[in-house]
């Protein structure tokens, strides 16, 4: 069971992280207000790409037939994963069957979903990250703590120490001779891997394109330089046609990062064919359930799926922007990963998530594709409290006995009188019983009126 | 124009000055204020608590209070949301309900609006000669989509020193039961706006959401940060009594 309450004490008394997360954050929500304002019509292109989602979602079993069956004629295969250990066995038995020793790897939040990593370890296969966070992050031995910034918890010092100690670099701050570095030991990986396995951003089912969004040249690479490619994907990342791309990208990248475009879009349909230079001799696109149909089938849930995975609402969450995305414990932080968390593992398993929110609304105000967060927390908030054991049910009656109160007005009145005089002497002689001493710890109580309006109505 | 007050339960237990305010102001411009000694609140701190068949019980008696009330009025964005926009959803669709949630709904305004939007009223000859800062509470500002009608009215004030903070429309923190069950985090996010306060320089901070002002006393408080809280009813009452 994830316990994040466990672990927030520990990331606010961290100086350092407050300063990675209040420095990259600030730039990176700077540079999405900037690129979304030069966008005329926003809030047409949000609503059109949340429709595309709401229309493929409801049939998606018909996309997801009409990818593979594009993928297959270009000669590629296609794998359904019913979970994630169905999708590691099969990369991993891939790999040993073609002798595969390392592999080299771009970005992909469903693979750090499945745990691909530690099964192709467990393998003895090697795996190497190639983008330039998730590198340092696989040096740290930790996982990514946002969805588009893997190692955003870590500051230029940080980066240089791991590039001192786990490379032998010599320490240096310079960001050019890091990155200098990290691209000369990546480079010959990329020649030796025999497989490179990437993720996959959008799914175009109509032509069998996938479409992989990124900045640093790592993905193209990872994608065509081995021998054998594998692509894998959550089953929500399918889009109908091609033109759907031109407003999905133009939101998810100026979601994601501020730019009006990334660096590269790679489209890739697949194996390499005769005459063509690059790419790879073999293709393979693992589609990963793992718990995505049963949301599916949830009608309060559902749009949980139409996410792109932008990392916008972690960006401009007040309880990330404290805590950072490793004291989530899950591979998905902050707003979204509060309600998919829950959703993918279980509400036993994860049953803290939705109530890590104040409820602002910030996270649906800034999603490229509106989903409803605050309301999905409630929904999972609510069911949470259905499953709830012995230890809450005394938070339970107390609910019970709120709204017995709230409901007799009587009751209410009495109750408040009751209450008030010793109410203000405890509080007078500075003790707080329970629950208002978690409120102290950090705060004043405000002083307890004498009467309450009710009683000084009509004003004198 | 007649309207009923629903109050808060929150003002009423704990910030009375608020409500009184807030009925001085609604007279002032020409109100008849109503306030029914039956009201409770809204339900919503269940509600938010992943409690809703308890907030639906207590949903179902601010339906008996206010179904017949010919417009409410509330110093507060959060629980003026809560009316209008989660209220109804409590209840089975084409319940009878339903439909007097929606009713009652759709004849809700949170304060400022109700002023601004509804009385025409754009500016008070109330004095306020101190610099004052904003903070836009989240469900009044996202949920109600009000964040012009309260600068309106601070604005027009005589003598007022406005100042806008900076990140003003970031939440306060303080999030309902959030506050407690997340006491630390509250509390930094917490932290985060009083700095933001400091740095106008402004003595008050005012805001439509009782709640948000509280968690951020409590804040100002304990860290002796000279910067007083106003409610905006507060600040537009002439016979305020200074808190």
């Amino acid at each position: 069971m994830i316990e994040i309450r466990r672990n927030t004490a520990r990331a606010l008394a961290d100086d350092q992280l407050q300063r990675n997360l209040a420095h990259a954050l600030g730039h990176t929500l700077q540079a999405r207000d900037r690129a979304v304002g030069e966008v005329e019509d926003w809030e047409q292109l949000r609503r059109y790409a949340r429709q595309v989602k709401a229309h493929t979602l409801a049939r998606l079993d018909r996309y997801l037939g009409q990818l593979e069956g594009r993928v297959k004629e270009q000669g590629g295969e296609v794998i359904w994963a019913r979970d994630a250990q169905e999708a590691c066995r099969f990369i991993v038995e891939l790999a040993g069957r073609k002798g595969v020793r390392e592999v080299v790897k771009s970005k992909t939040m469903a693979g750090e979903e499945i745990h691909l990593n530690q099964a192709l370890e467990q393998a003895g296969i090697v795996p190497v990250e190639s983008d330039l966070g998730e590198y340092l992050v696989q040096l740290e031995g930790v996982p990514p703590s946002h969805i588009i910034a893997p190692a955003l918890h870590l500051s230029r010092g940080d980066a240089a120490r791991l590039m001192h100690e786990k490379v032998g670099m010599e320490l240096t701050e310079d960001v050019q001779r890091i990155t200098a570095e990290a691209r000369r030991q990546l480079r010959r990986r990329f020649l030796e891997a025999g497989m490179g396995i990437s993720g996959v951003n959008f799914a175009v089912a109509e032509s069998g394109t996938l479409v992989v969004v990124e900045n640093e040249g790592n993905a193209r690479l990872s994608v065509s330089a081995p021998p054998i490619h594998v692509a894998v994907m959550g089953l929500e990342k399918v889009v109908p046609r091609v033109e759907d791309l031109a407003v999905l990208l133009k939101v998810l990248i100026r979601s994601a990062t501020g730019q009006s475009v990334s660096s590269y879009i790679n489209f890739l349909n697949g194996p390499r064919r005769e005459g063509e230079i690059d790419g790879p001799d073999e293709f393979y696109l693992v589609l990963i359930d793992n718990g995505r149909s049963r949301i599916l089938a949830d009608e309060h849930l559902r749009e949980t799926l139409y996410c792109l995975r932008c990392g916008a609402c972690q960006n401009v969450c007040p309880v990330y922007q404290r805590i950072g995305g490793h004291a989530y414990e899950s591979t998905y932080q902050g707003p979204i990963g509060a309600i998919l968390t829950p959703q993918l593992l279980s509400l036993q398993e994860a049953p803290e998530h939705p109530f890590a929110s104040s409820l602002c609304g910030a996270c649906q105000e800034v999603c490229p594709v509106g989903i409803e967060i605050p309301r999905i927390l409630l929904e999972l908030r609510g069911r949470a409290k259905k499953r709830s054991n012995a230890g809450s049910k005394l938070e339970a009656f107390a609910w019970r006995l709120w709204s017995l109160l709230m409901t007799h007005p009587r009751l209410y009145s009495a109750t408040s009188a009751f209450l008030r005089h010793p109410l203000r002497v405890l509080l007078h002689l500075g003790l707080t019983p329970p629950p208002l001493n978690r409120w102290t710890v950090s705060r004043h109580l405000p002083a307890v009126p004498a009467a309450p309006f009710r009683s000084r109505f009509p004003a004198d | 124009m007649k309207v009923s007050l629903f109050v808060t339960c929150l003002v009423d237990q704990l910030f009375p000055e608020v409500g009184l305010s807030a009925v001085r102001v609604l007279e002032r411009a020409g109100c008849q204020v109503h306030f029914d000694r039956r009201q409770s609140c809204c339900g919503q701190p269940a509600f938010n608590s992943g409690y809703p068949r308890q907030a639906r019980r207590v949903a179902e008696h601010f339906l008996d209070v206010f179904g017949q009330a010919p417009c409410i009025v509330t110093p507060s964005g959060s629980c003026a949301a809560m009316i209008k926009h989660h209220l109804p959803g409590l209840f089975a669709p084409h319940s009878d309900e339903r439909r007097r949630a929606q009713s009652i709904a759709s004849k809700t305004w949170e304060f400022s609006q109700f002023l601004v939007d509804k009385l025409g009223v754009s500016h008070l000859d109330t004095e306020f000669p101190h610099p004052v800062t904003y903070h836009d509470s989240c469900h009044l500002l996202r949920e109600l989509g009000v964040s012009e009608a309260p600068r309106r009215l601070i604005r027009s004030l005589k003598g007022i020193d406005f100042r806008e903070m900076k990140d003003s429309q970031r939440c306060c923190g303080f999030g309902g039961t959030f506050s407690v069950k997340f006491q630390d985090v509250s509390a930094a996010v917490g932290l985060d706006k009083i700095e933001a306060i400091r740095e106008t320089g402004a003595a008050y901070v005012v805001a439509c959401d009782i709640s948000c002002l509280m968690h951020l006393q409590g804040l100002l408080r304990r860290r002796k940060v000279n910067v007083r809280i106003l409610h905006l009813a507060q600040l537009l009452d002439d016979r305020r009594r200074t808190p």
